[in-house]
């Protein structure tokens, strides 16, 4: 090893640095490639659904504050953003910029799930949109558009857990980035933990547009 | 260095791109596009996830093991909503079968 601060950075088990982030990497990869047939699973199950009972969906989307939803998606690129600038300030080996990138990262996905929590599904709570709790929604497609609503809670709760256990990651890494855990070769915990977050980003690319968009705002 | 350092403009180019792109899918649902809406939304959302994992991921940058590793995903998900949606979309074209009795009590 070329000095001692590498010799620490490397598990023993691995030939070299290199080997190490590869099988790092790999590791959350493969657990992100089931997230996609987990999450996949509920997408097929929504277009499944959405293809027989067509107008209760339209009419469930409609009752979506499609504002809202907006700006949440910009929230979460916006985190997606300084969660690649943190892992740019691991590599470089910058640590207040990192701590300062992580810190944002948290906010920002505190901001989304708030809004969501506060301003979303209270709301819809309130309004009578909950299914099994309080849903007094009427009219002709009332069982469609509850169904609607079974599958609008299970998918943004599902990945609002997910945003909830990257906070969670973040947190630690505040921590460990503040004590200098982390340099330019052992960043690993950092990456992967950006990788988890860009692919909780992108399942909420997808649900914006299946449950807020789709239906026509017009 | 263990990976590739991308350039800080790179990452506020594409920052840039989903923004943009956030806002048109957005305005594009209060436009009228009957059946395309859907195909509008879908494709730009897709545009959106490829730009965040090539660059966000570093994918552009990776190894061929992990590559493969995305593909596979990929491709297991296109045979899960594939197969369930081929059962959906073909089960009304053969004809249900009656039972034998109606038949005899005619």
């Amino acid at each position: 090893m070329a000095d001692s601060h590498a010799a620490s950075a490397l598990a023993h088990q691995f030939e070299d640095l290199e080997q190490q982030h590869e099988a790092v990497s790999l590791g959350m990869w493969v657990f992100l490639a089931t997230e996609v047939m987990f999450f996949g699973g509920l997408f097929a199950g929504y277009a499944i659904y959405r293809r027989l009972y067509l107008p209760g969906f339209v009419e469930g989307s409609h009752l979506l504050n499609v504002a809202l939803g907006a700006i949440n998606t910009g929230v979460l690129i916006c985190s997606s953003l300084t969660m690649a600038l943190a892992v740019r300030a691991a590599q470089l080996g910058k640590r207040n910029a990192l701590v300062t990138f992580l810190i944002l990262t948290l906010a920002l996905g505190l901001a989304f799930i708030l809004t969501k929590l506060t301003l979303e599904w209270r709301h819809d709570y309130l309004e009578g949109l909950a299914p099994g709790l309080n849903f007094t929604h009427g009219g002709p497609h009332a069982k469609s558009v509850e169904l609607f609503f079974c599958f609008y809670f299970l998918m943004t709760g599902v990945h609002a857990v997910h945003m909830m256990v990257g906070v969670g990651i973040l947190l630690v890494l505040v921590v460990l980035a503040w004590k200098g855990s982390f340099g330019p070769t052992r960043y690993n915990a950092v990456e992967t933990a950006g990788l988890y977050w860009h692919f909780v980003d992108i399942v909420w690319i997808f649900l914006f547009p299946l449950l807020y968009l789709i239906g026509g705002r017009y | 260095m263990l990976d590739h350092v991308v350039a800080q403009k790179t990452y506020f180019l594409i920052f840039g791109i989903l923004l943009a792109l956030t806002a048109l899918t957005t305005g594009v649902a209060f436009i009228d596009l009957g059946q395309w809406n859907t195909i509008v939304a879908l494709t730009i959302a897709c545009c959106k996830a490829t730009l965040v994992v090539l660059f966000f991921m570093h994918l552009r940058w990776s190894t061929r093991l992990i590559r493969a590793v995305v593909l596979s995903a990929l491709l297991w998900l296109a045979i899960l909503i594939g197969l369930t949606t081929t059962d959906y979309v073909s089960r009304n074209w053969t004809p249900i079968p009656q039972p034998w009795e109606s038949s005899v009590l005619q």
